[in-house]
């Protein structure tokens, strides 16, 4: 799939978030948007899976630790044929399978509950221990956010990673400089992270989250590594697409209301009002 | 006398020979918490986590999820005491077959003092649903049960004391998850019944013993092993017919077996129970036998409680 391909594939996924949380009334906005190219890449280029055999032993484990950016996760998943698309207007409903934050259930491919922060890194790291000890071929994919590391937690399964020398965990952090209360730098200071990863033994690259080229390459350098962890620091975009969310931190945590919803998806169609939309 | 984590020791290194799946964790606590006859006997099943309880019961859902047992030894006031969260989420919400060893748990760990001394963790996990909640009363039960462990799916936690104790069930005993068993049955008519968990049991079991001694009351004890889910029907059969309900617990009187068994009598058959156990303290420094006198959990005041119970 080459990378206009995957840009639609973004595109659709950023629509379907959109829809998605206006529907719900509540949830994250931000977040979402700002790793579409990133779940796009993995789940349309990188990951080796098979949507119509989820719990397929061999398969790449994608386990989402900042649980609170499931949008992105179920819009990509539908948009690669886990489930009917139909299904993303029930997120947050009662009696849905796409809870508020993820709940594990393969079969959909949601592979991991999360939501506390810190807890999917450690299940992470679980997961990649599991498949070191059993011989298994298959990488962990560990999405993070930069928030997240204000958590002891993760800097205890960081350790553990590099003392393991877990070569196929492959973490990648939204480094997004925006968390609930504002910019992470101000709520705690996270820089230099890269410094840090290195400091605790782990492979690290930096990269434009929001360039197809640049995610790829730097996954393709991370399974190449066979002697420790490895981490992408991904700056991306919060609220990438949509003109009056792009990195506003007040996104982070709500949802557009009717008329923001509609601006948004015409910001989606038009690219920001550069071409001109066929729904126009 | 002997320890129960030698029981839990052996057992578990009697389980990871029949199953490969087990595999041991450990928060720097190996030698203490007999996690060592694991590590020993299968050096390449164990991860030593180092002081890290909250990553230990995390990495633990993240291997089970991949098919492994995990079994998570550490300290009760460490794990749960620091790791609730991800017993919650992490473990009890994905309904993992995560096994969680809280060892030292209870007023009998002693000298080292109260922050030390876990008498909540019961309390703390019991509303978590999908979670089953086991303390055993001795070394031939902490082997069993650690050996049902392996067997039985779903989260558990196992929680043991750090002394040697005495000996009161036999290696033959039947052990079954959620299923009471009765160890005493007093010949003449049974008046009093004492519900109890852990190695406390044996402080109930001579206390039982002097009653019907100097009062002539029959007594029945009914080890209540497994304190989530209670054996409702063993408890609501025992309690049938008797005068005194007592529940005995090395734990807070909030929130343990306690509460558990009024919880079911209050809609079943309300009823009057006497708790045996901490009253809303924390404990000290001490020698173990010093601090059960001192906080109430020794047969001298079990006796005395029933007595002036029976007395009213």
């Amino acid at each position: 799939m080459n990378i206009e391909q995957l840009s639609l594939h973004a595109n659709s996924v950023r629509e379907s978030i959109i829809k998605m949380l206006y529907s719900a009334g509540s949830g994250h906005s931000a977040g979402p948007l700002g790793m579409a190219d990133i779940f796009v890449a993995l789940y349309f280029k990188l990951l080796t899976i098979d949507p119509s055999q989820p719990k397929w032993s061999e398969r790449d484990r994608v386990i989402l630790s900042n649980g609170h950016i499931c949008p992105v996760w179920y819009a990509t998943l539908a948009e690669r044929g886990y489930f009917d698309k139909k299904e993303l207007v029930n997120l947050r409903k009662l009696g849905s399978f796409l809870q508020g934050h993820p709940h594990r259930d393969l079969k959909y491919g949601i592979e991991n509950s999360s939501g506390p922060l810190g807890q999917g890194f450690s299940q992470a790291v679980g997961v990649a221990l599991a498949g070191k000890m059993n011989n298994k071929d298959y990488f962990t994919y560990c999405l993070s956010s930069d928030g997240e590391h204000d958590e002891g937690q993760t800097w205890e399964a960081i350790m553990l990673s590099a003392k393991e020398k877990l070569s196929k965990l492959i973490t990648i952090v939204d480094r997004n400089y925006i968390q609930i209360d504002g910019y992470t730098e101000n709520v705690m200071p996270l820089d230099d992270m890269a410094e840090k990863y290195r400091a605790f033994n782990w492979h690290v690259q930096e990269i434009d989250g929001n360039n197809f080229s640049e995610i790829i390459e730097a996954v393709e350098n991370a399974k190449a590594v066979f002697d420790r962890p490895s981490c992408i620091i991904a700056r991306t975009i919060p609220g990438k697409g949509i003109s009056f969310m792009e990195n506003d931190f007040n996104w982070h945590g709500k949802t557009p209301n009717k008329d923001e919803e509609i601006k948004a998806i015409n910001d989606l169609r038009t690219l920001n009002n550069r071409i001109k939309s066929e729904h126009q | 006398m002997a320890l129960c984590r030698q029981g839990f020791g052996e057992g578990l290194k009697e389980a990871a020979e029949k199953n490969k799946k087990i595999v041991g964790l450990c928060c720097d606590l190996t030698g203490s918490t007999k996690m060592d006859i694991f590590k020993s006997a299968f050096p390449d099943r164990f991860v030593e986590i180092g002081v890290a309880e909250q990553n230990m019961i995390g990495v633990a859902s993240g291997l089970a999820m991949e098919g492994k047992i995990p079994f998570c030894a550490s300290y009760a006031v460490f794990t749960p005491g620091r790791s609730w969260d991800q017993i919650r989420v992490s473990v009890a919400y994905q309904n993992l077959n995560v096994k969680i060893i809280g060892a030292h748990a209870g007023l009998s760990v002693g000298p080292d003092g109260a922050t030390h001394q876990a008498l909540e963790d019961i309390a703390s996990l019991r509303a978590i649903p999908n979670l089953t909640i086991i303390a055993p009363c001795d070394y031939y039960e902490t082997k069993k049960a650690t050996l049902e462990m392996a067997e039985y799916p779903g989260p558990i936690y196992l929680r043991i004391p750090r002394e040697e104790t005495p000996i009161i069930t036999a290696e033959n005993d039947i052990f079954e998850i959620g299923k009471a068993n009765i160890i005493y049955q007093s010949k003449i008519e049974n008046q009093i019944v004492i519900i109890g968990a852990g190695p406390i049991l044996y402080e109930a079991l001579e206390a039982g013993k002097a009653l019907e001694k100097s009062h002539k009351i029959g007594v029945t004890i009914v080890n209540s092993h497994t304190i989530k889910p209670l054996d409702e029907k063993t408890v609501l059969e025992q309690i049938e017919g008797k005068k005194l309900v007592v529940v005995c617990e090395e734990h807070q009187k909030t929130g343990g077996l306690f509460s558990a068994v009024s919880e079911l009598l209050s809609q079943r058959k309300p009823t009057k129970v006497l708790p045996i156990g901490v009253d809303n303290l924390f404990g000290e420094s001490g020698k173990p036998e010093e601090l059960m006198v001192k906080y109430g959990l020794s047969k001298t005041f079990i006796y005395k409680k029933i007595t002036k119970a029976i007395q009213n």
